[in-house]
């Protein structure tokens, strides 16, 4: 599309309708979209049309249009963050994400649906309903960030930015045959993003293939003086990476607690052809292990809340928001107490409860304290791993998409999801997902997960992109051509 | 049943624990960019970090850092070479994030003391305060509670919330607790507390105005009997808001505390607040269900490591201390204690010493400083510093009465002048048309005039009674307006008189 | 095993301010008996010579200088309020104290 940009061939105008039509065909049905800014997203665009006829030279992106996860504050954009508690408002500011979308000109279509607060791995956790996978309606995208999955996998749009806590890009990539990316921690600022869990969040690229996706990567990654975690350093050059695609004499880990044992038997078998095409392109594939690893889980379930438990104490009703219960007599304290029952959702408030707890004295050093201490042997775990391969590799999740509601009322089975990516969040590494294939025993898209050394991205873009390559080659059009069709045309 | 405060020390002593929040002048906000200038329309200081608006993500102030070592450095403290914010979980309204960022197991400054001499019944005596640790915060905002009968947050319908206050910089300074101060202990506090604003003050690292906030204290006190090794329980007094009413907020604390336990019951360990009408405190927050705070590592914010070079460096740049300072004064000056103990109190020795600085002899400087103008500072119901006149005025009139261009008498008039705002001394001068009459001739006239006038009194004169010319030396004063030197004219019209 | 019993749950939502149901209160204590046990696994390995992370990163005095920056306007700033008055937050009657 930027091509065609870029060339005259067509206009971001025309481009932005084409897309702005495409979700009133389709959206009804996917519910990708809690927001669409078709005035905005016009205007936007109008004036990036205006500018190149103007002759003034243009991010490689711009005109190009994308879905934005309402996770991340946009000015004067409803931003919900799909919860009630922040329905109808309105942020005065911009995250450093979206002033570099609008500084490369990437026109923003409007904001997705996602898990409340990011916490989910099926976007059934939202406030305003469910997102239905295009690849069957009646499963989940994946979560949290299922609407900016489904969206690219809609043909809604072409890029999308999600955000990944312990997966919430890359398992709804993996349940939805596209590609997304958690940069290096630190990688992407994170001012404006609403904070779930800050020692873990991370805003990341999502795109249909690796090259667009490691596009969008370059736009929106760097330094910010407005995020203390926000590493110094030039962007990795994942681009040039994503257009080598060069694996030869790359070492390829398969983390051993990762390798697919237990997980359905499609996920395995795409993933164990997915290395046969990896070695086939150069690459050596070597078995590390990961002992800590199955301890994972357990610590982000602690540390995650706690954080969050935190982060979220801000939604109280008095400085914005909804506020609940103000009638005559009625105390500060009660009508912050009301509108948080009534404006967080489940997941929220157990997740809150269980923070609470483990942050409480008497508490923090069997929880809270422990899981941190399991976050370093994990960290010392992908270092020894880091010293035998180059990347490290793993089924993205354990299934493919379940049905909704199947597991909404086991939320330890929710849970197991994020199995194979909260590891790669603990240690603050990179990590993406990118389709591998169709599970056999029902025709639904497995995910391939790469992971990579700190602000060592563009080892994920060689391999991803060479996986990409070998897996077309072998298929003959991409994926996305084998979905459902939605509407009429894609 | 009330006890005089003897009868509380002649059993209990008191153990103090004293609590003191500093309020630094950087010129941005802790954690953002937002100004922090006082009285600012409401809410136009803020942003979305010090909103706590979605989103939003602190970045440390280097200079608040800065200054906070300096304070440590100040106070004997070890600077941390490895130190961490923590958040402090609670809601309240005034508290955008409902969590204040700072300082909980790592603080950046540990281990101080501060050294401080009070009059006893033996002399002046020495006490040392150990400083626990110095640790770095930020202020909260604002609340107007509206509806109540006193404007307090008691039986208010509803408050207003400014946050142009959320997030400025707050140094907490923690004393370990202080046994063994007696019957003094109310004294000491009010030291305590009056030495930490010198030093903060020499510092250059806050306004240190307790009648703005800009340094709070906040009062600890325990009893226990005489002799006895463990603590009572101690109470938290808030709203202290000035050095008077830290002494008398422990004294009162001592004999509430004996009255307690004298009649069988128990203190209870709660914050009160101090009434500055009464003298007594009121009953606040109990905080015998403390609020559990849940302190983790701020995830927010990276480490702070004080570079040594660094640390160093800012320790080369610090002042004199003020005790060494006003030592140096004194022997420097010759003034007796009492005198120098009056400059202290009154607060005048910064200022006298810049007048010195500038060619004033000190007593002068003194007088000027501690009499009329201190006096007209008062009538003003004001403070010596928001008088107009500066020390080089000061320093100008002292040098022309020493010259003669100015009796004491009209340089009392160019001072009033100069504080009227009329200008600077040469200004008042001119435009008063102020002038010392040294001219013999004029006086002479004028004294010719006079004797003629009160020929009685002149005879007198004449006649050997010397008191009797002081009213004919008002009388030549009064015709000379003043700008006669008055020694001179008394000279001329003894002499005149055949004295 | 471990657990929280439903008074426990009511005093966690007490220092969350959430304002639970009777109901609520119930489920979430019999969730919890589960999702602890799972998360307690953790002490397993966190023995004492293991440091905690805090930070993923490395990284070290990350400051700002001392600058003031524009702020929002106070329309902004008051732009979300659910109520305000003479440009000013308006909240609830405040029970507890500061």
């Amino acid at each position: 599309m930027a091509a065609k940009l870029a060339s005259g061939e067509t206009t971001s105008v025309a481009l932005t309708q084409a897309h702005l039509d495409r979700i009133k065909a389709v959206d009804d049905k996917v519910h990708a979209f809690l927001f669409v800014d078709e005035k905005g997203a016009l205007e936007q665009a109008a004036s990036v049309d205006a500018k190149r006829a103007k002759g003034e030279k243009l991010s490689p992106l711009a005109g190009v249009p994308l879905a934005l996860k309402d996770v991340l504050a946009q000015k004067n954009k409803p931003t919900t963050c799909g919860s009630k508690i922040l329905e109808g408002w309105l942020p005065p500011y911009d995250s450093t994400v979206v002033a570099n979308l609008k500084k490369n000109d990437i026109v923003i279509l409007g904001k997705t649906n996602m898990d409340e607060f990011a916490m989910g791995s099926s976007t059934e956790n939202s406030a305003y309903g469910p997102t239905h996978n295009p690849w069957d309606l009646s499963r989940i995208p994946g979560g949290s960030g299922g609407g900016s999955s489904a969206a690219l996998a809609s043909f809604e749009a072409p890029l999308a930015i999600g955000t990944d806590t312990g997966g919430s890009i890359r398992q709804p990539a993996a349940v939805t045959g596209t590609v997304g990316v958690k940069p290096t921690y630190g990688g992407v600022s994170r001012y404006g993003l609403v904070a779930f869990s800050s020692s873990l969040d991370q805003a990341g690229p999502c795109a249909r293939t690796v090259l667009d996706t490691a596009l969008l990567h370059e736009a929106i990654a760097g330094y910010d003086p407005k995020d203390a975690t926000s590493i110094n350093a030039p962007v990795p050059q994942v681009v040039q990476a994503a257009k080598d695609g060069n694996v030869k004499g790359m070492k390829i880990g398969v983390v051993k607690e990762l390798n697919g044992d237990g997980y359905q038997p499609g996920v395995r078998a795409r993933f164990e052809e997915a290395l046969e095409l990896l070695a086939k392109a150069g690459a050596e594939i070597v078995e590390v292990s990961a002992p800590n690893f199955e301890y994972a889980l357990a610590a982000y379930y602690l540390i995650a809340p706690s954080e969050a438990s935190s982060n979220l104490a801000r939604f109280d009703a008095m400085r914005y928001g909804l506020r609940v219960g103000d009638v005559d007599g009625a105390s500060a304290e009660s009508v912050m107490s009301v509108t948080r029952e009534v404006g967080f959702g489940k997941e929220v408030k157990r997740r809150i409860i269980l923070g609470t707890y483990a942050l409480s004295s008497g508490y923090y050093d069997a929880y809270y304290g422990s899981a941190q201490k399991v976050r370093t042997l994990i960290t010392q775990d992908f270092t020894k791993a880091f010293a035998k391969a180059d990347v490290l590799v793993s089924p993205t999740c354990p299934t493919t998409a379940f049905k909704i509601g199947e597991k909404a009322n086991d939320p330890l089975a929710m849970y197991l999801n994020d199995i194979a990516t909260i590891p790669v969040n603990m240690a603050g590494i990179g990590g993406m997902s990118l389709p591998a294939g169709l599970a056999d025993e029902d025709g639904l898209p497995v995910g391939f997960q790469i992971m990579s050394p700190v602000m060592k991205d563009e080892r994920m873009y060689s391999v991803g992109a060479a996986l990409e390559a070998a897996l077309l080659s072998k298929w003959g059009s991409p994926l996305l051509d084998l979905a459902p069709t939605l509407g009429a045309g894609k | 049943m009330s006890l005089t405060y003897d009868e509380v020390i002649a059993k209990y002593e008191p153990v103090l624990g004293l609590e003191v929040h500093v309020e630094l002048n950087t010129q941005s906000k802790m954690f953002c960019g937002c100004a922090t200038g006082f009285g600012a329309e409401p809410n136009t200081q803020t942003c979305p970090v010090c909103l706590a608006l979605p989103g939003a993500l602190p970045v440390v102030n280097e200079k608040a850092i800065e200054s906070t070592i300096k304070i440590g450095l100040a106070l004997n403290c070890s600077i941390a070479p490895f130190s961490r914010f923590a958040r402090k979980n609670y809601f309240y309204p005034d508290m955008p994030k409902n969590f204040q960022i700072s300082q909980y197991d790592e603080p950046i400054c540990v281990d101080g003391y501060v050294d401080v001499e009070i009059e006893t019944d033996e002399g002046p005596k020495k006490f040392r305060i150990e400083v626990e640790r110095v640790h770095m915060e930020e202020d909260t905002g604002k609340s107007l509670h509206v509806g109540g009968a006193t404007g307090r947050i008691h039986g208010a319908e509803y408050s207003l919330l400014d946050y142009n206050r959320a997030g400025i910089p707050l140094v907490e300074i923690v004393t370990k607790i202080v046994p063994g101060t007696g019957k003094y202990a109310p004294e000491v506090a009010k030291a305590y507390v009056a030495e930490l604003r010198d030093i903060l003050r020499s510092l250059g690292v806050s306004d240190v105005k307790m009648e703005q906030g800009s340094l709070r204290c906040d009062a600890n006190v325990s009893l226990r009997l005489i002799g006895a090794e463990k603590l009572g329980t101690r109470s938290e007094t808030k709203n202290v808001n000035s050095l008077r009413s830290v002494e008398r907020a422990v004294r009162g604390e001592m004999i509430r505390h004996a009255e307690l336990l004298n009649a069988g019951g128990r203190v209870v360990q709660e914050t009160r607040h101090f009434q500055e009408e009464t003298g007594l405190t009121r009953s606040g927050r109990s905080k015998e269900q403390a609020e559990d705070y849940r302190y983790f590592p701020e995830p927010d914010l990276v480490p702070v490591e004080p570079d040594a070079a660094w640390i160093e460096s800012l320790r080369a740049s610090l002042p004199e201390r003020p005790s060494i300072h006003r030592k140096r004064l004194q022997e420097a000056w010759a003034v007796p204690d009492k005198e120098m103990a009056a400059m202290i109190n009154a607060d005048v020795l910064n200022i006298v010493e810049a007048t010195v600085i500038l060619g004033a002899d000190p007593t002068k400087a003194r007088s000027w400083w501690l009499g009329e103008i201190s006096r007209i500072a008062n009538d003003k119901n004001c403070g010596i510093a928001d008088l107009a006149i500066t020390p080089q005025d000061v320093a100008e009139i002292v040098a022309l009465v020493n010259s003669g261009d100015l009796t004491d008498k009209l340089a009392r008039q160019v001072v009033e002048g100069v504080i009227a705002g009329e200008g600077k001394p040469s200004e008042v001068i001119a435009s008063r048309g102020i002038k010392v009459v040294n001219d013999d001739g004029a006086l002479m006239a004028a004294i010719e005039k006079v004797c003629a006038e009160q020929v009685e009194t002149a005879e007198k004169v004449r006649a050997g009674h010397i008191p009797a010319a002081g009213a004919l030396i008002g009388a030549v004063m009064k015709e000379t307006k003043g700008q006669a030197d008055a020694a001179r004219v008394r000279e001329l019209l003894l002499g005149h008189l055949g004295q | 095993m471990s657990s929280l019993s439903r008074d426990e749950v009511a005093k966690l939502a007490g220092l969350a301010r959430i304002e639970m149901s009777e109901e609520e209160l119930v489920s979430l204590s019999k969730e919890f008996t589960v999702i602890l046990d799972a998360v307690a696994r953790v002490q397993e390995v966190a023995s004492a010579d293991v440091a905690p992370t805090s930070h993923p990163l490395s990284l070290r005095n990350v400051f700002r200088p001392d600058v003031v920056v524009p702020s929002l306007s106070p329309e902004q700033a008051l732009s979300g309020a659910p109520a305000q008055e003479e440009q000013r937050f308006r909240v609830p009657q405040i029970l507890g104290e500061e």
